[in-house]
């Protein structure tokens, strides 16, 4: 479903420019789930904005389906993630003017998915169900983190890029946060990548992938 | 659709977490298009009742023939021309007494009337009938009726024992003119069989015999103006006014940029969320422009309404100048064309996508993902300074050769616009090095905070600072020039009204009447007879006034420059004094010589003075009576001023008034003509201070609501001296010293500016304006006076942040703590 070939890209820093990604390759099946490890500053970050079509890699191709995402213009990208990708960042990205209920449900309203049965399931499944009105100010990071996996939760995506969707919480309930997202890839038969830490959360995911010098062992 | 409406909802959810953004924003929009209208509904009110009064029949948009002299003639001519092809409709003028009032009366031959003569008071062919037959009809306008104080169908008698027709309502005509059947109008003038001048229509224009084979020389064809008089007149007035709208309106986008501006900073991560949700850059950017419509549209409407309240208050004012300094006739109820409505919509639109411009540019720019380079902001500040203080230098440059070239009353208006721009452009850099200068020189850890704190505020208060340096700038250069002229002005008048009592006889039969029941009386010491005509010099008009040689105008008339043996050479009849405004128009020097146009041929005149006719719209020039009455032999010998002893004036004036029943436009003793000039300069001033005030205020909104904003993005800032142990009383009184400061140099600086703009309204746009010029003059008091205003407006305007700062909870403070992870 995914294939990632060759993907190179590199930042520009000072004079030079640092090599992050050297040819990656990764392809992640329908209902597969994926963990991504390295080290801190090894690129896993990159490699999730790459693939979501948000940065432009140097060289190499994203091909999702029959569309190569790292070739179509900006508005086309900007409707892949919105019909087919859920997204989780690193730093939470809510909007803060949002409620928490609104939070969780502005993407699946932007892209015209909106299904309440599913929603009302994540709130519960999240333990969201008292912090609806309040604003992500008023949440703890843990919590702010949960409205984060819920809003990519939210659309039913055919993709789950999830960027240490669990640093934040605690060991049970991030085990919950997992189950959930494993829960979705088998009904729906959607693809997951997370990247982790933890090498007790990459066990509980069907394979393991590890960046190291720019490329995946 | 839907989607795009979602995305607007997200965009708008900003507003309802930051009201005080909302508010700023809708107050600059409101304002700037409130000013910007009011100021447009008063010109356009003005201008409408200029072409009212152009178009009334016999104005000077038709071409007409005059007799040779201006004096009326036979009305044979009429006849004699129609059957020579001339498409001519006769009219007769002059004027009546109502009830002691003396209004024009207008005689025309509606039949004959060229069609675009007839526009303006349109008598349908039913009213036709009524006009022509008995007993016929009197139009006039709404507000001459109220004038009069009577009711329509009412007919009153004239001064001669005559009946006017019944009086009906007609309400294009222009005010202070009352419309009759021309037979009606030679009965009620005492004019039989005579007409004042022939209306010329456009049609058949190919086949008319020429003008001198049918009249000889007795008449003459008088083109139409495209503009009239009273319009070329006022143009300076208006621009004068549509310059302060402009200004306020500036100031008003100055509020909205900053808002929008800060919203913009403020919605960086939402934008980037939404992109990276699926929202393609494409739709954010039309989602942004639409939202910033919709607002714009309702700021603009509200907007629309306070500036027709503006408009409505500043009326009664800016028509008492209009009538007295030029005599214009502006009706006393606002009425707005839907243009207007549209133009300031329009405005209101166009100004908040121009303030938001760099914004949404951008908006369009901006990367999804965050670049990992640290802002280096002071980098960043210190280039953008050095950027906005060349664009200062280049822009003072620009004004500097305006002033050097420019020779109008635009490139005056130039000047002063580029002094303004300049300097707002110049004051952050200014600033920042005040504030550089200062961390330099203390040692002590937390006044160097203070002025490093200062100085990265800089960035978000510079908008407002530069709002609040226009507005007290242009304060004080308005205030200056508007007290040296109340200064000149008194001074002026002093020396120009010399004569205790002013006298205009109705007729010189009466004047000679007057005069003989004088002279015996041995409270008059004198009797100075002014004699007056009207000429065009250089396509100019310019009246020539007559003045006795007499001791009062040698002791008194103060002259702004003269030659050896004025008042000799004028008594002697080749030497002329000559107004300033005429001298500039024309270009004369002192021994220059003038050529004035007179029935019988040019009157050659040298300039022996120069003299200061201050708000007079027309050029003047003075000579002796006994020349005048030579070249001009018809001109008015109806008017005089009397010398007498001052205990004496209330009597005689009571006497003159009971036994030749004069009322006060005919007889005024100098103190109520001082008065009364004074009054209408006073009120000319009250729309430009109005104005002024309206200005300051703006500029206060803007410095409360950048500090309002500012305050919260302060606390990661003040949060860490907080948490090393300075309370929170002492941080927010350290918070308002800061603004205080800034506020203080600001204010500062604007004095030098504001005699700059003083001295370029008063050298450059005063002149090319008015064609006067004023001494410069400084008012300490008063620019102190301004300085406490600005810096309680400041104090008012920083209290607000700083009082929610004091009763901040802990809690709030610790946050910036937590989310700094
Ligand atoms: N916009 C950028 N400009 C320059 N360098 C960048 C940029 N973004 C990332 N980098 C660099 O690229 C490298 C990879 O960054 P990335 O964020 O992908 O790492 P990561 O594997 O996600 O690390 P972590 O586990 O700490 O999140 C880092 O060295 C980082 O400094
Ligand atoms: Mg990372």
């Amino acid at each position: 479903m995914l294939s990632v070939s060759s993907l190179s890209k590199s930042y520009r820093s000072g004079q030079e420019r640092v090599g992050v990604l050297r040819g990656v390759d990764l392809r992640i099946a329908a209902g597969e789930s994926v963990a991504l490890t390295g080290e801190s500053g090894s690129g896993k970050s990159t490699l999730l904005h790459l693939i979501a079509g948000l940065d432009q890699p140097d060289s190499g191709t994203v091909q999702f389906g029959d569309a190569v995402v790292s070739a179509l213009p900006d508005a086309d990208r900007a409707a892949f993630r919105r019909d087919r990708l859920g997204l989780v960042f690193q730093q939470f990205n809510l909007i803060p003017s949002l409620s928490v209920a609104d939070n969780l449900a502005f993407q699946s309203r932007i892209a015209g998915r909106h299904d309440a049965p599913w929603h009302a399931e994540l709130i519960e499944r999240l333990g969201l169900g008292q912090l609806l009105k309040r604003y992500p100010e008023q949440l703890s990071g843990g919590q702010q983190q949960r409205v984060a996996i819920g809003r990519a939760l939210a659309v039913k995506p055919l993709l789950l890029l999830a960027d240490e969707p669990t640093g934040n919480l605690d060991e049970a309930t991030a085990d919950d946060v997992l189950a959930l997202a494993r829960d979705l890839v088998s009904r729906t038969g959607c693809g997951f990548l997370m990247v982790t830490h933890s090498a007790r959360l990459a066990a509980m995911l069907d394979r393991r992938v590890h960046l190291h010098a720019g490329q995946i062992h | 659709m839907s989607r795009a409406l979602w995305t607007l909802a997200v965009l708008l959810s900003h507003w309802r977490r930051h009201p005080m953004q909302l508010a700023t924003l809708l107050v600059g929009l409101i304002s700037a298009t409130a000013l910007w209208s009011g100021v447009q509904a008063l010109n356009q009110q003005a201008r409408a009742s200029y072409d009212r009064a152009a178009a009334t029949l016999g104005g000077a948009r038709t071409a007409m023939l005059v007799g040779r002299d201006g004096e009326s003639f036979s009305q044979h001519f009429f006849v004699d021309l129609r059957r020579a092809g001339w498409p001519v409709s006769p009219v007769v003028e002059g004027r009546i007494r109502i009830d002691g009032r003396s209004v024009r009366l207008l005689g025309i031959e509606p039949l004959s009337l060229p069609v675009e003569a007839s526009s303006a008071p349109a008598i349908g062919t039913k009213g036709l009938q009524g006009f022509l037959l008995p007993p016929g009809q009197t139009l006039l306008a709404p507000e001459t009726l109220a004038e009069l104080k009577l009711s329509e169908g009412a007919t009153p008698t004239t001064a001669n024992g005559i009946n006017l027709p019944p009086l009906t309502l007609q309400s294009q005509l222009a005010p202070g003119v009352l419309v009759v059947d021309i037979g009606a109008a030679q009965r009620l003038l005492e004019m039989p069989d005579r007409i004042s001048r022939l209306l010329v229509g456009r049609a058949g224009k190919g086949t008319r015999a020429p003008l001198q084979t049918v009249t000889g020389d007795q008449l003459r064809l008088v083109e139409p103006d495209a503009e009239t008089d009273l319009e070329r007149l006022t143009d300076s007035f208006h621009l004068n006014l549509t310059a302060f709208g402009l200004l306020s309106f500036l100031v008003g986008l100055f509020i909205v940029n900053s808002a929008i501006g800060l919203a913009f900073e403020q919605r960086r991560p939402m934008l980037r969320t939404l992109r990276a949700c699926g929202a393609s850059a494409r739709m954010l950017n039309t989602v942004m422009v639409l939202e910033l419509t919709a607002l714009a549209l309702l700021a603009g409407l509200i907007g629309l309404v306070c500036g027709y309240v503006i408009a409505a208050t500043l009326l009664p004012d800016v028509a008492a100048s209009l009538r007295g300094l030029y005599g214009a006739q502006i009706p006393g109820e606002l009425s707005l064309r839907p243009q207007w409505w549209f133009a300031g919509i329009a405005i209101s639109v166009i100004g908040a996508l121009a303030a938001a411009s760099t914004s949404l540019l951008k908006a369009i720019r901006l990367p999804i993902l965050i670049a990992a380079q640290p802002y280096a902001w002071q980098q960043a500040q210190h280039r953008w300074l050095l950027a906005q203080g060349a664009a200062a230098l280049a822009v003072f440059a620009a004004g500097l050769g305006f002033l050097l070239f420019g020779d109008s009353l635009l490139s005056g208006f130039a000047v002063l616009a580029a002094i303004l721009l300049g300097a707002a452009l110049g004051l952050p850099a200014i600033l920042g090095l005040v504030l550089f200068l200062g961390e330099r020189t203390t040692r002590q850890p937390l006044a160097r905070w203070f002025w490093a704190d200062s100085r990265l505020q800089l960035s978000g208060l510079s908008l407002a600072l530069m709002a609040l340096l226009l507005a007290l700038g242009v304060n004080v250069g308005v205030g200056t020039m508007v007290e040296s002229f109340s200064r000149t002005f008194n001074g002026w008048l002093d020396g120009r009204l010399a004569a205790e009592i002013y006298l205009n006889a109705a007729s010189d039969t009466q004047a000679a009447e007057i005069k003989a029941w004088l002279r015996p009386r041995p409270e008059v010491q004198a009797i100075l007879p002014r004699g007056r005509a009207e000429v065009q010099i250089g396509g100019l008009p310019v009246e020539v006034i007559g003045f006795a040689d007499h001791l009062t105008y040698r002791d008194n008339w103060p002259l702004l420059q003269s030659a050896a043996e004025v008042w000799d050479r004028v008594a002697r009849g080749d030497g002329a004094l000559v107004s300033e405004q005429l001298a500039r128009r024309l270009n004369l020097r002192l021994g220059d010589r003038i050529e004035v146009p007179t029935g019988a041929g040019r009157w050659p005149l040298d300039v022996v003075a120069i003299y200061a006719d201050y708000g007079n719209p027309k050029g003047q020039i003075s000579v002796g009576f006994d020349a005048l009455v030579a070249h001009f032999p018809g001109s008015a010998q109806t008017a005089f001023g009397l010398r007498v002893a001052p205990a004496q004036v209330p009597a005689l004036v009571t006497a003159l008034r009971d036994r030749f029943k004069l009322d006060n436009r005919s007889l005024a003793d100098r103190s109520a003509l001082k008065a009364e000039s004074k009054r209408i300069f006073n009120r000319t001033f009250a729309v430009t201070a109005a104005l002024n005030a309206f200005t300051l205020g703006i500029a206060g909104v803007a410095l409360l609501t950048s500090l309002l904003t500012l305050s919260n993005s302060r606390l990661p800032q003040l949060a860490p001296l907080w948490a090393i142990g300075i309370t929170r009383r002492r941080l927010a009184l350290i918070e308002l010293m800061k603004t205080l400061s800034v506020a203080l140099i600001t204010a500062l600086l604007a004095l030098p500016l504001g005699l700059l703009v003083a001295w370029c309204l008063i050298a450059v746009v005063n002149v090319k304006a008015f064609g006067w010029r004023l001494p410069f003059e400084i008012f300490p008091l008063q620019l102190l006076q301004l300085l406490g205003v600005a810096m309680l407006a400041s104090l008012l305007a920083a209290l607000p942040p700083i009082l929610k700062l004091m009763r901040m909870q802990p809690a709030k403070l610790v946050k910036v703590f937590a989310d700094e992870r």
